[in-house]
């Protein structure tokens, strides 16, 4: 597997993440150097092998319908770069 | 054409060119009914002050955990059984990323290619009394987003994550409607299903159900056409009147040369058109993977059972019973399945009784007198035991129908009992002939040119019919009075 660069710029578009039309070669580059690296994984014979999501074998843990969390607005917005009373404020996103 | 064929036609659309088939699935959003959130301790209520219903997991700050709840999950399964739908003991949480400011980690927790529910079917009704079986797809547990509101500051949108992590069902459809209404019939059906179960509120204005309409228009017989999505309509007369607009322009659009472009639309009732959500689609890569923070969610068949046992009499499990027990015609018993609250009011009514009667009072009378005074019928002032009162007078002819309607309106008036209010108003019917016989001389003799019109024209006896009546105040027993008059009048 390997990406182009549209793939790159793409993916940057999706994450939000800014990159300069200069950067995309040299990322093309090493992202395809990643997956090379990751590829080598498929030298294993894994046909035998049941796919395995988690390295934890427990079922998951369940927590009872009670509230026992919220009412802490202040926490919540303590790093909010910017806010209106008790909100987030964030640069106008409209449909 | 077969009665199948006619049936089908009925439902097509007429365009320039031909007709069209509508082809529509419906992706229902229903809040599940809980205390807390899907995968944190704040709060599920609706409202607070803003951030208040908030944990740090579902402000998505860095390192912290989600874990799932337990009752959640079990409102999922009800759910699913009651829409006799394949539970999946094996299920799988994923990430669906995507950015936005309502949400905050950048992912909603949703599940994708291994849902907690498979497929399903709801038995919809439609307006002429004929029903449709409609496939479900699935149905998977996710989070809702938060809130963002756009019209309090002219630069800057504020958002409220109260809502962020509450746990909704995604209830998709197979594709398997094909008219407005069918679609509007679905939501309604599943939104009866939704409350007898105690899973979703079922509150469209508040937001806890929200469609999301998938249309599509093909040539009856030919494959599906490309469809758009309608986000977020939220009450039925919307979903129908989106159905309707959006095929139309999709049938138009092909008509003049076009093609329909798979796009998200946003159906404005204002306009009464669909607009195209232009900002959504390069969005649509969502780059699913399976949540590392989750473990699958692995269930055990006894613990499904045990819901299940656990299930109320379903919707059309109990019309089917009113119709086959109280001899209720289908329309009804639709009427009375359609709240649990009004069908129980009904039987604890009906109870030893003329139960068609009494289904004519709850469903009229009451409904009416309710609706006016803008009440539920959990909160009438009339109880169950007074209606099924108030026709046992009727039936062993203490009262008329017509008195009855005026002793109805002061029960609810005053929520006195009708026994109580026709004696003390004097309203007990005459049935004694001789006092009957004594009103119709009385009306005869004062009318005789009307007794000659009668001899020709008999329709005329309705007229003396009123006349005693209104000499008895009412309360002449119908039956009684025209047999006498009739065998009077010589007619």
């Amino acid at each position: 597997m390997a990406v182009d660069k549209e793939t790159v710029r793409k993916v940057a578009h999706l994450a939000r993440v800014g990159i300069e039309d200069a950067e995309l070669a040299p990322l093309t580059g090493e992202l395809n150097a990643i997956l090379a690296w990751v590829e080598e994984l498929g030298a294993v014979d894994t046909s035998h092998v049941e796919p395995m999501t988690s390295v934890e074998a427990d079922a998951a843990p369940r927590r009872s319908d009670t509230v026992n969390d919220g009412g802490r607005p202040e926490d919540i917005l303590k790093n909010a770069p910017e806010r209106i009373d008790s909100f987030f404020a964030v640069p106008k996103v409209v449909e | 054409m077969s009665a199948r064929q006619t049936e089908a036609a009925s439902r097509l659309i007429k365009g320039a060119t031909g007709d069209w088939e509508i082809v529509i699935g419906l992706e229902v959003h229903a809040q599940v009914l809980s205390e807390a959130k899907l995968f944190s301790g704040a709060s599920a209520a609706f409202g607070g002050e803003p951030n208040s219903h908030v944990s740090l997991v579902d402000a998505g700050m860095p390192g912290m955990l989600p874990v799932i709840n337990q009752f959640c999950v079990e409102q999922a399964v009800r759910t699913g059984l009651g829409l006799k739908a394949a539970i999946n003991l094996h299920s799988v949480f994923d990430r669906k990323n995507y950015f936005y400011p309502d949400l905050p980690s950048g992912y909603q927790i949703s599940q994708y290619k291994q849902p907690v529910v498979g497929e399903g079917a709801i038995v919809i009704d439609l307006p002429d009394g004929t029903s449709r079986t409609v496939g479900i797809e699935r149905l998977h547990l996710e989070q809702d987003a938060g809130k963002n509101v756009h019209d309090q500051h002219p630069d800057l949108t504020l958002v409220d994550l109260n809502r962020a992590g509450v746990a909704l069902m995604e209830i998709v459809s197979k594709p398997d409607l094909r008219s407005a209404e069918e679609a509007a019939a679905y939501l309604k059906k599943l939104r009866i299903i939704l409350r007898y179960l105690g899973t979703c509120d079922g509150n469209m204005d508040q937001g806890s159900m929200r469609a999301d309409v998938n249309v599509s228009v093909r040539r009856p017989g030919e494959p599906f056409g490309t469809r758009c999505e309608i986000k977020n309509v939220n009450s039925m007369r919307f979903v129908a009147q989106a159905v309707e607009v959006e095929a139309r322009r999709q049938v138009d659009l092909i008509e003049e040369g076009g093609t329909v472009r798979q796009e998200t639309r946003l159906f404005d009732p204002r306009a009464g058109e669909t607009r195209s959500m232009r900002s959504k689609e390069e969005a649509h890569d969502y780059r699913y993977f399976p949540d590392p923070d989750l473990l699958p969610l692995e269930l055990e068949q006894a613990w499904v059972d045990a819901i299940k046992r656990s299930l109320p009499e379903l919707p059309d499990a109990k019309k089917q019973r009113f119709i086959d027990t109280y001899g209720l015609s289908a329309y009804d018993a639709g009427v009375l399945i359609g709240e649990r609250e009004t069908a129980d009011f009904f039987e604890a009514a009906a109870k030893g009784r003329d139960a068609k009667l009494v289904a004519n009072w709850v469903i009229g009378d009451l409904a009416g007198a309710l609706n006016k005074r803008g009440l539920a019928i959990t909160d009438s002032p009339v109880g169950p035991g007074a209606v099924g009162e108030l026709v046992d007078l009727i039936k062993n002819d203490t009262i008329s129908g017509r008195i009855a309607k005026d002793v109805f309106e002061i029960m609810v008036e005053t929520g006195r009992n009708p026994a109580e209010i026709v004696e003390e108003k004097g309203l007990r019917q005459v049935t004694d002939t001789g006092a009957i016989e004594a009103a119709v001389e009385r009306v005869l003799a004062a009318n005789p040119a009307k007794v000659e019109e009668v001899k020709l024209k008999p329709k005329l006896m309705g007229w003396f019919v009123g006349q005693v009546m209104k000499e008895m105040g009412g309360k002449a027993n119908p039956a009684a009075l025209n047999e006498i008059l009739a065998k009077r009048l010589g007619l």
